[in-house]
């Protein structure tokens, strides 16, 4: 291919149909001048043809029900929340959504793995957060040995996640003993004194995510989910679920994006 | 309309996008519901007033990715090596007549780029976001799916005159 002036971008765009008005003259010249070119693109635009009407019976399937389910009640729900809470809602409303699921995300292993890990983060939050002296095994001021220590022993690369835009900032962090290894612990705390905290583990089992959800054990309020291997949950006492929502969700979009 | 609606009407295009890409019904469809509980887990990060489509084939292909090398603890040459797998199996006739055979033995980027242009009929920008690759690598791939589909149901080996792809 000599011509500058074709390219095989262009070639491609001309069989999808993409090529802007002002190439088509060089392009229709081009193949004019290059049967084979022509030949072959022809034949792309062919196959192009034959993979729609391949698959263009998916569409008129119907949905089988279990794909829909999630969706619909997740919307019945969503079409009665106050407007405005718009981030508020659209958790909440995916919380009422895997709770009406009755699937096993929410009653199977993956989702009594995942309640059993926020039970312990709301033990480990009422054990450590109202500790004066010793709240933290290593501080904020050390955090990048802190998160590196951390990373080490749970054998994943953790992030303890910034949360000054919500008003908490990292005290630091300690080792836990899990259900079934070491577990990472971050403490925050905002300028009034209050403590929110974040449980870290990486051995729940792989491919069961779960949705962020939310549960209570007394006065603790705990916002949990799991992605992939690695399960979090964001705990604290006297503050409000809205309130704890807004840390959680600024700690899971930093911990996983999509 | 909310977002879940919009969710529901775009399950259609998940399933037909996910049929051809993974090949069979159940496996599609299992890829399709992992796709809709991360996405309805990951709404709040989905930024209202952008292409809802992009995003969901977004999170799409991130499952698949994530499903695929979780298969390869178990499997380490699926995906990776399909023409020699395949080739194994069939001696040295490479002739694959079936277009839905043919697709399955192209390397998986090749294949979800082509899909997501032919069947989606995105614009090679939308593909390149969706995908999270420079549109230049979305060319190549869009090129080579498209030599070796051509060859494959031609019962051809691919051209090796590949060209310059701007």
């Amino acid at each position: 291919m000599s011509d500058p002036l074709v390219t095989e971008a262009d070639l491609q765009a001309y069989v999808d149909g993409k090529l802007p008005d002002e190439r088509r003259a060089a392009v229709t010249a081009w193949l004019a001048a290059h049967p084979e070119d022509a030949e072959r693109i022809e034949s792309y635009r062919q196959l192009a043809e034959e993979l729609r009407t391949s698959y263009e019976g998916v569409l008129a399937e119907p949905v089988p029900e279990r794909l829909e389910r999630m969706l619909r009640a997740g919307r019945a729900r969503r079409a009665a929340l106050v407007a405005g809470w718009v981030a508020v809602g659209v958790v909440l409303g995916a919380i009422a959504g895997w709770q009406l699921r009755g699937t096993p995300a929410t009653t199977g292993p993956a989702a009594d793995a995942a309640a059993a890990m926020a039970h312990r983060a709301v033990v480990a939050h009422a054990t450590y957060s109202p500790e004066v002296r010793h709240p933290v095994e290593v501080g904020a001021d050390q955090e990048a040995h802190l998160v590196a220590w951390l990373s080490k022993r749970l054998g994943t690369q953790l992030r303890a996640p910034k949360l000054e835009g919500v008003g908490y900032s990292l005290v630091g962090g300690r080792l836990l003993p899990g259900e079934k290894g070491p577990v990472a612990h971050f403490m925050y705390q905002c300028n009034r004194g209050t403590r929110v905290t974040l449980y870290v583990r990486s051995d729940m089992a792989p491919n069961r995510s779960t949705a962020f959800r939310y549960a209570r054990e007394g006065t603790v309020g705990v916002f949990y989910w799991v992605d992939s291997k690695v399960g979090y949950a964001v705990s604290s006492a006297d503050i409000s679920k809205e309130d704890l929502l807004n840390v959680a969700n600024a700690a899971y979009q930093q911990l996983n994006p999509p | 309309m909310n977002e879940a609606t919009r969710l529901v009407e775009l399950i259609p295009r998940l399933r037909r996008y996910a049929r051809a890409l993974v090949g069979d019904r159940a496996t599609a469809d299992d890829l399709v519901q992992d796709t809709l509980e991360r996405a309805w887990a990951k709404l709040h990060l989905y930024r209202r007033g952008t292409d809802l489509r992009a995003w969901l084939f977004t999170v799409m292909h991130n499952v698949h990715v994530n499903r695929v090398r979780a298969s390869r603890v178990t499997d380490t040459l699926e995906d990776e090596m399909p023409e020699l797998a395949q080739r194994a199996s069939q001696g040295d006739a490479l002739l694959v007549r079936d277009l839905d055979r043919a697709i399955g033995r192209l390397p998986a980027e090749q294949r979800a780029v082509l899909l997501l242009v032919t069947l989606e009929e995105m614009s090679y920008e939308e593909v390149a976001r969706t995908l999270g690759i420079p549109i230049g690598t979305v060319m190549s791939r869009l090129s080579r799916a498209r030599d070796k589909l051509r060859a494959m149901m031609l019962g051809q080996p691919t051209t090796a005159k590949l060209k310059l792809v701007k």
